[in-house]
C-alpha cells in the first residue's frame, strides 16, 4: 500500500476543518482591526449559526433559506453584541472588553443551552453523501462545499474591502480611527458594521460545517477558541493571515491526530498559540506594529 | 487607613473564623466553608493580578490543577510527604507561570490572556490524556489526609481551621504586599504603563512577579483541595473553572482583598442553595460578568460602595477627587 495514501486523507480533512477556522479567524480579526477588541463571543456566533439552521430547516426544509435564515439571525445577534454590551461601556479597557465579551459567550452558550437543550442535532449535507474517491483518499461533497465557499467567501469579504466605500470606509477606521472621522466617516456605524460582518463570517462557518459535525450548543467554545489560535498564528488584523492561519492550523492539526495521538488533537492549536505568540507574537504574515 | 481600623479588621476575621468553629456542628458546613476558603485562595491571587497589575489570566484553573495533581500524585502513587508534595506543586507552578509569564508580559495587552487561555487547555488535555500518570478522566483516587504532628485533619471541621488559618495568613500578606513599595508599583502600571516606566518601575519584571505570586496561591489552593476531597478529576480545571474565578473577582470587586473573599463566598454558596442553579449557572455567571463590567467596572461591591461614597460627599457639599 502507498504510505503517503493516509496523509492524502488527512490533508483533506486538515484542510476542510481549516477553511472553518479561517473563517472564524477572519470574523476576530476584523473585529480587532476596527476596535482593538478581541471578541472572545466570536465561536458562540458559529455556534448559534450551526443551531438556527438546524431550527429553521426543521421549520422548512430549505437548506438555501436554512443558510440565509441562519446567517441573519446571527448578524443581528452580533449587532446587538455591540450596541447593548460594548457601546455602553464606560471605561473601555482592554480588560473591561475581555471580559464582557467572555460575559457574552459564556451567556450565549447557557441561553442555547436552553434553547436547544444538550442533544446534537443533523443537519443534512449540502449535495448528497455519496463519497467519491481521489485516489486513495476519500472526498466528501460536503469537504468540497466547505473549502468553496470558504474560497467565495474570502475573495468577496476582498473585493468588499478593497472595492466598496463602505469597505474602504472600514478600513480607514482600522488605520486611525480619528482621522476616519475627520473626513467625515461615522466610524460608530462601521464599527457595528465590523461585528455584524464577523458575526455573519462565523455563523457561515458554523452552517458549513454542521453537516460534518452535527450542531450542539457547546460546538462554538472549541471552535471559537481554534479560530482565535489561528487568527494568531497568521497574524491578528490580517485576511491573508487568518486564512494562512486557519490552514496551517487545520493540516497540523489533522496530521497530529492520525500519525501521533488523537487524544492530544485539541491540544495542537494552543501549542502552536503559545509557540507564536512566544517566538513571532506579530503572526506568520504580520508586519511589526 | 488608621492603623486601629486595620486592626479590628483581622481581629474580626480571626474572631468570626473561632466563633463558627465552636458554635456550627456540621460537617457539611465545614466542607462548605472548606471550599469558600480554597476558592478564595484563588481569587485573592487572581485579583492581586487582574484588579491591581491590571492583567488578565484565562487559565488560572491550570495552576490549581497543577498544584492539586502534583500533590495528588506524589501522594497516593509515590507516598510522598503531603508538605512536601505541597511544596513540590508550588514549584511547578511557579516555574510554569514563569516560563509562561516571561515571554507574554514582556508585551503590552492582550497577550498574557492568550497565553494563559492556551496554557489552561493545554493543561486540561493532558490531565485527560496522560492517563498512566493522572488517571485519566477518571480521575485519581486515594490521596491521603493533610497531618500535623501527631493530629490527621481528616475531618471537614479540622481542616476549616487550616485552611481558614492559612487563608487569613494569606490576606494578611497580600493587603501588606497591595500596601508595599511593590504594591504601589502594581497600581502605577494598571493606571498608566508608561507613566509608570518613567518613574523607574520595571513594569515587565512587576507583572511577572504578581503572575507568578497569583499562580503560588492558586497551586496552594489546589493542594489543598486534593487533600480536601481526597479525589481529583480533570473536570474540576477546565476552562469553565477559569471564568468561574474571573466572575467572582468581578463579582467581589476588583483590587479589593476582602471583595475576593465575598466574591468567592458568594459563588460558592449559591450553587449549593439553589439546586436548580446548576442549569443556569452559565447564564448567570455570562450575565454576572457582562451586567458588572458594563456598569460597574470596578466589580459589584467597590462600584456600589463607590455609588454610595459619590451620593454621601455630594449630600455633603464636597468635591469627589
Amino acid at each position: 500500500m502507498d504510505p503517503f495514501a493516509p496523509l492524502l486523507q488527512f490533508l483533506i480533512s486538515g484542510l476542510t476543518n481549516g477553511a472553518i477556522y479561517a473563517l472564524i479567524a477572519l470574523g476576530f480579526g476584523i473585529i480587532y482591526n476596527t476596535t482593538t477588541i478581541i471578541n472572545f463571543a466570536q465561536g458562540e456566533m458559529v455556534m448559534l449559526g450551526a443551531m438556527c439552521a438546524i431550527s429553521i430547516y426543521h421549520l422548512v426544509p430549505s437548506l438555501p433559506l436554512a443558510f440565509l435564515g441562519g446567517v441573519a439571525v446571527v448578524a443581528l445577534v452580533g449587532s446587538a453584541l455591540e450596541r447593548l454590551a460594548l457601546r455602553p461601556v464606560k471605561d473601555p479597557s482592554p480588560i473591561t472588553l475581555i471580559i464582557i465579551t467572555v460575559g457574552a459567550a459564556v451567556l450565549l452558550k447557557g441561553v442555547a443551552m436552553l434553547l436547544w437543550g444538550k442533544e446534537a442535532y443533523p443537519l443534512p449535507p449540502f449535495s448528497g453523501a455519496a463519497p467519491f474517491h481521489l485516489g486513495p483518499a476519500t472526498i466528501l461533497p460536503q469537504n468540497l462545499w466547505v473549502l468553496g465557499l470558504t474560497v467565495v467567501l474570502v475573495a468577496a469579504l476582498e473585493a468588499f474591502f478593497r472595492l466598496t466605500l463602505v469597505g474602504k470606509a472600514m478600513r480607514a477606521v482600522s488605520y486611525n480611527p480619528r482621522a476616519a472621522r475627520l473626513v467625515g466617516i461615522a466610524a460608530g456605524r462601521m464599527v457595528q458594521l465590523s461585528f455584524v460582518v464577523s458575526a455573519a463570517l462565523g455563523a457561515g462557518a458554523g452552517i458549513l460545517i454542521a453537516p460534518l459535525t452535527l450542531g450542539v450548543y457547546d460546538m462554538g467554545t472549541m471552535l471559537g477558541l481554534k479560530g482565535f489560535s489561528a487568527a494568531i498564528i497568521g497574524g491578528l488584523g490580517s485576511l491573508l493571515g487568518g486564512v494562512l492561519g486557519g490552514l496551517v492550523l487545520g493540516v497540523a492539526e489533522a496530521l497530529a491526530s492520525g500519525l501521533i495521538s488523537s487524544g492530544y488533537r485539541d491540544a495542537v492549536a494552543f501549542l502552536l498559540l503559545l509557540l507564536v505568540l512566544f517566538l513571532r507574537p506579530q503572526g506568520l504574515v504580520g508586519g511589526d506594529k | 487607613m488608621k492603623l486601629s481600623s486595620l486592626l479590628n479588621r483581622w481581629v474580626l476575621f480571626a474572631a468570626a473564623v473561632l466563633i463558627l468553629a465552636a458554635l456550627v456542628d456540621n460537617e457539611y458546613y465545614y466542607t462548605l466553608f472548606n471550599f469558600i476558603g480554597i476558592h478564595a485562595l484563588l481569587v485573592v491571587g487572581l485579583n492581586l493580578l487582574l484588579g491591581y497589575a491590571g492583567q488578565i489570566s484565562l487559565g488560572h484553573a491550570a495552576f490549581f490543577g497543577l498544584g492539586a495533581y502534583t500533590s495528588g500524585i506524589l501522594t497516593a502513587t509515590w507516598g510522598a510527604n503531603p508538605w512536601l508534595a505541597l511544596l513540590a506543586g508550588l514549584a511547578v507552578s511557579g516555574v510554569a507561570a514563569w516560563l509562561i509569564g516571561i515571554p507574554a508580559l514582556k508585551l503590552r495587552g492582550y497577550y498574557l490572556a492568550m497565553a494563559t487561555l492556551g496554557f489552561g487547555i493545554i493543561v486540561y488535555i493532558v490531565f485527560n490524556e496522560a492517563q498512566a500518570l493522572t488517571g485519566g478522566p477518571s480521575g485519581l483516587h486515594g490521596i491521603p489526609p493533610l497531618s500535623l504532628p501527631g493530629l490527621s485533619l481528616n475531618t471537614p471541621r479540622r481542616l476549616y481551621l487550616l485552611i481558614w488559618v492559612t487563608l487569613g495568613l494569606i490576606l494578611a500578606l497580600s493587603a501588606n504586599l497591595v500596601d508595599s513599595r511593590f504594591g504601589r508599583a502594581i497600581r502605577a502600571l494598571h493606571d498608566t504603563e508608561t507613566a509608570a516606566q518613567s518613574l523607574g518601575v520595571d513594569t515587565a519584571r512587576v507583572k511577572l512577579q504578581v503572575f507568578v505570586w497569583s499562580a503560588l496561591y492558586a497551586s496552594l489552593a489546589g493542594s489543598y483541595y486534593a487533600h480536601t476531597l481526597n479525589f481529583i478529576a480533570p473536570a474540576s480545571f477546565n476552562f469553565m473553572f477559569s471564568i468561574k474565578l474571573v466572575t467572582m473577582v468581578v463579582l467581589g470587586g476588583m483590587a479589593s482583598i476582602w471583595g475576593s473573599l465575598l466574591g468567592a463566598a458568594v459563588l460558592t454558596v449559591l450553587p449549593e442553595l439553589l439546586t436548580v442553579f446548576h442549569d443556569y449557572e452559565v447564564i448567570v455567571f455570562g450575565a454576572i460578568l457582562m451586567v458588572v463590567m458594563i456598569f460597574l467596572p470596578r466589580g459589584l461591591v467597590r462600584g456600589l460602595l463607590d455609588l454610595w461614597e459619590f451620593r454621601r460627599v455630594k449630600k455633603e457639599g464636597g468635591i469627589i477627587a
